[in-house]
C-alpha cells in the first residue's frame, strides 16, 4: 500500500494493482470545519482525472473534490450518508470517500 | 467553493479555503480583541474590512449548540456606532427612518431601517436614545461609512453626526446569559428585551442592552476598547460561556429567521419584499397618526397596496444537501420564482434550512417548490419563520414597575 498526497489536499492510496482509495487530508477537514453533507459519485460511473468527484459541505463552505485519477468508481463510503462527520473524526481512515479502479494510472 | 461570510465566490477546490485564510491581508482592521481571538486559536477571516473570528477550535456546531443551551460570547466590534445629536433630533431622524422616534424612551431600543428614495433598504440598524436630543445607531459594518454619508448629506446641516471611535461591542447570548450577568454582580430580572441600562460589569463601566441576533435571551455590551480584554476575560471566566464566531452567529440568526443585510436585504428590496415591514412603526404606517414622512415612504406604501410582490420565507430542503445563498427557486413547472438568500445547515434541527425571497403566490406555508443545486432539483417546503422559537426575556408581572 502506497499513499500519495495531492496539492489539493486529497490522499490517494494504491491497493493491489490498479485500485485506489481516495479521501481528503486531516488538514483539509480541519480547514473545512464541521462537515454536514457529502455528495458521492455513483458506483460504476466513469470519472476522468480533474472532474468533480465529490462535494463536501461543511457548515460554512462547500469544497469540490476533483478526481486525481481517471477510472471507474468501484465503491463509495456509504457511511458518509448518515455520518458525514466521519470525515472530521477520521479523514484519512474511516472517512474515505470512494474506491476507483484506475484506467489510466497517474497519467 | 463558497463560504460565509461573504457570498457567491465560486472558486473550486478545498485548497482555496487555506489560500484565503493565509492571505488575510495586513491592511485589515483589527478589533481590540484580535489578540484574544488568536490566543483562542480562532480561524480569522476577512469580513467587512476586519479580521474577524469565523470559528474557534470547538467548531461552529458546538459553538452554536452551546449558545442555544448555555451562553456564547461574540465579538461584534466591527459594527458601527453613530452618534447623532442636535435640536429636533427625533423629528429630523424620522424623515429618514420609518420608526416612531419621537416616542422612543431613553431606556428603549428600537429596530429600524434606512431607506433610499425608492423605498429600498440602505441598512438595518438598532437605534437608541441616549438623551432627549441625542441618538446612537448601531449599524452594519459593511454599511457604516455609507450610512454616515447618507445621514450627513441629508441632516448634516442641522445635526452633529459622527462615528463613535474606540468602542468594543460584545454580544453575550444564550439562556444562561442573565445568570452570567448575575455572577458579574448585575441583577437583570427587571430588564426586559430591548431595554438599555448603564451598568458596571466587574467594575468596568458598560452600556448594556438586552438584545441580540440569535433568538435567545442575551445582552449586547458596549465598552471602551481599553477595557475590552479585561471584560472578555472576566465573562469567559464563567465556565458556562465560550467564544462563538461569525459562523455560529450566522447559523443562529438563520434559525431565528433574522435578516442579514446583503442577503435578505438590499437597496433593491423594499421592507415588504424583505419581510421587514414590521420595522415600520404603526404610527408611521398609512393608517397611523404620523403616516409616511420618511424617505421612500411613497414607494413602500405603493408596494403595500399591490397584491403581487415578493416575500421572505423559510424553506426546508428535502434530504441533507445544504442549499446555499444564490440558489435559484422555481415552481413545479420550472418557472423562476426567486432565490435563496441565506442557506446552510441548522445545528438545532440537524437538517438544512434556507431563507429565500420568492413570489408571494408561492409563499404559503406547506407549499412545495424547487431549488437548483449543482444542476439538480431539490424539493423545498415553505415553512413559517422562525425555524427555532425565539426565547426573548419578558419581565414577570410582579417585577414590572
Amino acid at each position: 500500500m502506497k499513499t500519495r498526497y495531492t496539492k489539493e489536499h486529497e490522499w490517494i492510496t494504491q491497493h493491489d494493482g490498479d485500485i485506489f482509495t481516495i479521501g481528503i487530508t486531516d488538514y483539509a477537514q480541519d480547514q473545512l470545519g464541521d462537515i454536514v453533507y457529502v455528495q458521492l459519485p455513483e458506483t460504476d460511473s466513469e470519472i476522468k482525472k480533474g472532474e468533480e468527484l465529490s462535494v463536501i459541505e461543511s457548515v460554512k463552505a462547500a469544497g469540490d473534490i476533483k478526481s486525481p485519477i481517471s477510472g471507474i468508481v468501484l465503491e463509495v463510503n456509504q457511511e458518509l450518508d448518515g455520518e458525514p462527520e466521519l470525515i472530521n473524526e477520521s479523514a484519512e481512515d474511516s472517512g474515505w470517500l470512494c474506491k476507483i479502479k484506475s484506467i489510466d494510472q497517474f497519467s | 467553493m463558497r463560504r460565509i461570510p461573504g457570498k457567491h465566490s465560486k472558486i473550486p477546490g478545498i485548497i482555496r479555503i487555506m489560500v484565503m485564510a493565509k492571505t488575510l491581508s495586513a491592511n485589515l482592521k483589527k478589533t481590540a480583541l484580535y489578540e484574544r481571538h488568536l490566543k483562542a486559536s480562532a480561524k480569522m477571516v476577512p469580513f467587512a474590512g476586519y479580521a474577524m473570528p469565523v470559528s474557534y477550535p470547538s467548531g461552529i456546531i458546538q459553538e452554536h449548540q452551546h449558545t442555544r443551551k448555555h451562553a456564547g460570547l461574540f465579538d461584534v466590534s466591527h459594527m458601527g456606532q453613530i452618534r447623532i445629536e442636535g435640536e429636533n433630533c427625533a423629528e429630523l431622524l424620522e424623515t429618514l427612518m420609518p420608526s416612531d422616534l419621537i416616542g422612543l424612551s431613553l431606556q428603549q431600543l428600537r429596530y429600524s431601517l434606512l431607506l433610499n428614495e425608492r423605498g429600498g433598504i440602505l441598512d438595518d440598524l438598532i437605534i437608541m436614545r441616549t438623551d432627549p436630543q441625542a441618538f446612537v445607531l448601531i449599524v452594519n459594518a459593511a454599511c457604516k461609512h455609507r450610512d454616515l454619508e447618507h445621514l450627513e448629506s441629508r441632516l448634516g446641516a442641522q445635526l452633529r453626526i459622527s462615528m463613535i471611535p474606540g468602542k468594543t461591542l460584545l454580544a453575550l447570548q444564550g439562556p444562561e446569559s442573565a445568570s452570567v450577568m448575575q455572577g458579574l454582580g448585575q441583577q437583570t430580572s427587571d430588564m426586559g428585551f430591548m431595554k438599555i441600562r448603564d451598568m458596571n460589569l466587574a467594575d468596568i463601566p458598560c452600556h448594556v442592552s438586552r438584545s441580540g441576533y440569535t433568538g435567545e435571551d442575551g445582552f449586547e455590551i458596549s465598552v471602551e476598547d481599553e477595557f475590552a480584554n479585561q471584560l472578555a476575560d472576566t465573562i469567559l471566566h464563567d465556565e458556562r460561556v465560550i467564544w462563538a464566531g461569525l459562523g455560529a452567529r450566522d447559523s443562529l440568526r438563520m434559525e431565528a429567521g433574522l435578516n442579514l443585510y446583503g442577503q435578505e436585504m438590499s437597496e433593491s428590496l423594499n421592507p415588504l419584499d424583505a419581510g421587514a415591514f414590521w420595522a415600520i412603526s404603526k404610527s408611521r404606517r398609512p393608517s397611523g397618526e404620523r403616516p409616511g414622512g420618511f424617505l421612500g415612504a411613497d414607494p413602500v406604501f405603493d408596494a403595500l397596496s399591490r397584491t403581487q410582490g415578493k416575500r421572505l420565507v423559510g424553506l426546508v430542503p428535502e434530504g441533507r444537501v445544504p442549499v446555499r445563498s444564490g440558489a435559484k427557486i422555481s415552481d413545479h413547472e420550472g418557472n423562476p420564482i426567486g432565490h435563496v438568500t441565506s442557506g446552510g445547515y441548522s445545528p438545532s434541527l440537524s437538517h438544512p434550512i434556507c431563507l429565500a425571497i420568492i413570489d408571494n403566490r408561492h409563499s404559503a406555508s406547506g407549499h412545495n417548490i424547487y431549488a437548483t443545486v449543482r444542476n439538480r432539483r431539490v424539493l423545498m417546503t415553505v415553512t413559517t419563520l422562525p425555524f427555532v422559537k425565539h426565547r426573548y426575556y419578558r419581565v414577570p408581572e410582579n417585577l414590572q414597575k
